[in-house]
């Protein structure tokens, strides 16, 4: 566990000087495209000093100054899968948005679909040393949550206190300072795979990039895509990307529960291009353009031309009714949301207050998923959009950006994780001179 | 047709920037990189062009002797020529030390003359207690002098000089029959005290043809010296006053009248007089006359 903590605190501290120095980049690397952004943090709030989220959400601190996305080579299901093709694209992206930005980035915060994320619950329980709840005392009780064994090669990517109890007072956000006999803390542990991690650490180390932070896409597009209250109440981001469909839930403003399906818009492609024997991008460009999931009588006579290059007069001349077209994409959107559904129901996401599911992503943008999905995911049912930031472009407003969005308003606030607490003062080094300092007041 | 799909289907460029070109577009964005080449080369290929220019030393001296002769042509012009001197506020010597100081070979250019240096020169001079210098339009270097005025000979061990009221040396005197007006003072650290020794002559006003001069004794106090070796030995405060009381004194007792070698005022509060040899005989023979001889 403490090189977890030695790692996730230099990214913190890597952060911390990248917003010093006013800019830094952020990296979507997803299954279909790759959107790097390139913030600015000069506002107002950049340097204001106090706690708590500043004026609009913290947004007000940064503006994006640099735009770009690429086409995605070498990343499937929201893993990497050719390191050379996925540091190409990389490249390209960055390269673009630090030319529309004219600054040079060299500190990256980045996002991942894939690795197989796993979410624990853990609980930690302490006694409370002297009257009232210290730092150090928040640090025991979370060091004293029981980590579960969650299996070789795997990484802690998000480890967030999500609730404090004092006594018999619960919910609390922050203990400190209360006074009370027993600290119990819940915590949200989410693991991804390590070879996952590796792989992209890889990808932009190539790019002589310095990574500042790295997050689950399915956390990030909940960040931008669920509106305050829907954060508090209760809600289910789905983020349907191209390779992978993340899930989280949040509860209280904290993430309670992620996961990844390994299906999303790819799949659905696919499928066009094996039903209708045509290529893949000529299905990708039938699915956006006459794509949908709900038919009626008018599509049957909707007739597409699919075109063709091959010479042969019969195969280049070919045509498909839209209603054909919307009978292959609805089942595989069906098996996405049916997907979706089990996971939230194995989550318990019934046993929640609050049962808002905010579709986003690029798939989310199907037309007629509104009605599909509320047959389900239950009745309430959104297609969520990720919020507005300050000088992004027109073009990357769009719900397939509602994690690289996220990941703006991550670097510009990140929540407090386990490694921004301190550290217990029993796990130091033993010649550390806070050791020294707690013996010194245990004893006298 | 088919050379038409063949073309559409060539091998089509990677829109990946290569590695190197990645590598140059960042180091540009640098900032420090960007300042070194937009103003660090351009600086560099200039320094570089004149230094190659300049390293012919026939190149150098031809310039060096362009640049001397335009300064020889504006400074040459009769605008900038001063061609006489004209020196007010001082007497006919010190105005001819001051030509002499000021060593200037007429007509010359405003832009060789050092001023501050003339002033330094013409300050230098004892007789000199202000001077002013200055090129005036039409080409006439003006030096305004204030002299300083003697009111003291101060004599020293064999030569007699004039002191102004600040103590300062204003012009060595060759005989004290030249100015007779001056009061004489003499002794250490006279000069210092020319102030107080004027007081002190301006108050012996009703001794002035018995009046020899004034020393200064251990640079703190001072003696009046009247005709016949008689002194008044003055304290060194307010010795006006004790003055005035030796005055005082004369004008009632006929004081300096009588055979009295010294008037010792030291002490104002209990003024001593010394006798002379024979008056002091006359007085121990009265004594012993009226004691009775022994």
């Amino acid at each position: 566990m403490t090189d977890l903590y030695q790692s996730q605190r230099a990214m913190r501290a890597m952060r911390r000087a990248a917003m010093q120095r006013g800019v830094i980049a952020i990296l979507d690397v997803g299954t279909s495209k790759i959107a790097c952004l390139v913030l600015r943090f000069d506002g107002p709030e950049a340097f204001r000093d106090s706690d708590g989220v500043g004026s609009l959400a913290g947004q007000s601190s940064f503006r994006v100054i640099g735009a770009a996305t690429t086409r995605s080579r070498g990343v499937r299901f929201g893993e990497v899968d050719a390191i050379q093709e996925t540091e190409r694209a990389i490249r390209t992206a960055v390269q673009a948005a630090q030319k529309m930005a004219n600054v040079r980035v060299d500190h990256v915060i980045a996002c991942l679909a894939g690795g197989a994320p796993r979410s624990y619950g853990l609980a930690g329980q302490i006694e409370v040393e002297g009257s009232t709840v210290s730092e150090q005392d928040v640090a025991r009780v979370m060091a004293a949550c029981d980590v579960p064994d969650f299996g070789e090669g795997r990484e802690v990517l998000h480890a967030q206190p999500v609730n404090f109890a004092l006594d018999h007072r619960s919910g609390m956000a922050d203990p400190r300072g209360q006074t009370g006999h027993q600290l119990a803390c819940d915590m949200h542990l989410l693991t991804v795979d390590g070879n996952v991690i590796a792989n992209l650490l890889y990808c932009i180390k190539r790019c002589d990039l310095e990574l500042a932070g790295l997050a689950s896409s399915a956390y990030v597009s909940g960040i931008s895509s669920l509106v305050e209250d829907e954060q508090e109440l209760g809600a289910a981001c789905v983020d349907m990307g191209g390779g992978a469909t993340g899930i989280s839930i949040f509860m209280k403003k904290h993430m309670i529960f992620a996961d990844n399906v390994g299906l999303g818009g790819d799949q659905v492609t696919s499928d066009i291009s094996k039903g209708l024997q045509v290529p893949l991008a000529v299905a990708e460009r039938l699915k956006t353009v006459h794509g949908g999931v709900v038919a009626t009588g008018m599509d049957d006579r909707d007739l597409i031309e699919i075109g063709g290059e091959t010479g042969d007069w019969e195969l280049d001349r070919r045509t498909v009714s839209r209603a054909e077209l919307i009978g292959i994409m609805r089942p595989r959107v069906e098996e996405i949301l049916e997907e979706v559904r089990a996971r939230l129901d194995g989550a318990g996401f019934e046993h929640l207050p609050s049962q808002q599911v905010v579709l986003t992503g690029g798939a989310s943008q199907i037309p007629g998923l509104d009605g599909l999905a509320p047959k389900i995911l239950g009745q309430q049912v959104r297609i969520g959009r990720p919020l507005r930031v300050q000088g992004l472009p027109q073009a990357a407003t769009g719900a397939g950006f509602a994690s690289a969005v996220g990941l703006c308003l991550f670097a510009a606030h990140p929540q407090d994780e386990w490694w921004d607490f301190e550290i217990p003062a029993d796990r130091y080094p033993s010649r550390s001179l806070k050791r020294a300092v707690k013996w010194f007041k245990d004893n006298w | 047709m088919q050379q038409m799909t063949s073309s559409s289907n060539a091998p089509r460029r990677d829109p990946a920037p290569s590695r190197l070109a990645y590598r140059m577009q960042r180091l540009l964005l640098t900032p420090f990189f960007r300042r070194l080449l937009w103003v660090g080369l351009p600086a560099l290929v200039l320094s570089l062009v004149v230094g190659i220019y300049l390293s012919d030393q026939a190149r150098r001296d031809g310039i060096t002797l362009w640049v001397n002769d335009l300064k020889a042509t504006v400074r040459e012009r009769p605008e900038f020529m001063v061609k006489l001197m004209a020196i007010d506020g001082a007497s006919p010597g010190v105005s001819d030390d001051i030509r002499e100081v000021v060593p200037i070979d007429f007509p010359v250019s405003s832009f060789d003359l050092d001023l501050p240096r003339m002033l330094r020169d013409v300050m230098a001079l004892d007789a000199v207690a202000k001077a002013d210098l200055r090129v005036r339009p039409g080409g006439v270097l003006q030096i305004s002098v204030v002299e300083r005025i003697p009111v003291a000979i101060w004599r020293n061990d064999d030569t007699l000089d004039l002191l102004d009221d600040k103590g300062h040396r204003v012009a060595p005197l060759a005989a004290r029959a030249e100015r007779p007006d001056l009061p004489l003072i003499a002794g250490r650290g006279a000069e210092r005290a020319v102030g107080e020794g004027i007081e002190i002559v301006s108050a012996a006003a009703p001794l002035a043809e018995r009046l020899r001069g004034l020393v200064r004794v251990g640079e703190r106090r001072w003696d009046v010296i009247l005709e016949g070796g008689q002194t008044i030995k003055l304290p060194e405060d307010e010795p006006v006053r004790a003055l005035e009381q030796v005055l005082a004194l004369d004008e009632a007792q006929d004081l300096l009248a009588r055979d009295v070698s010294d008037v010792d005022m030291r002490n104002p509060r209990r003024p001593t007089v010394r006798l002379g040899e024979v008056a002091a005989e006359t007085l121990r023979e009265i004594r012993v006359m009226e004691l009775g001889a022994d």
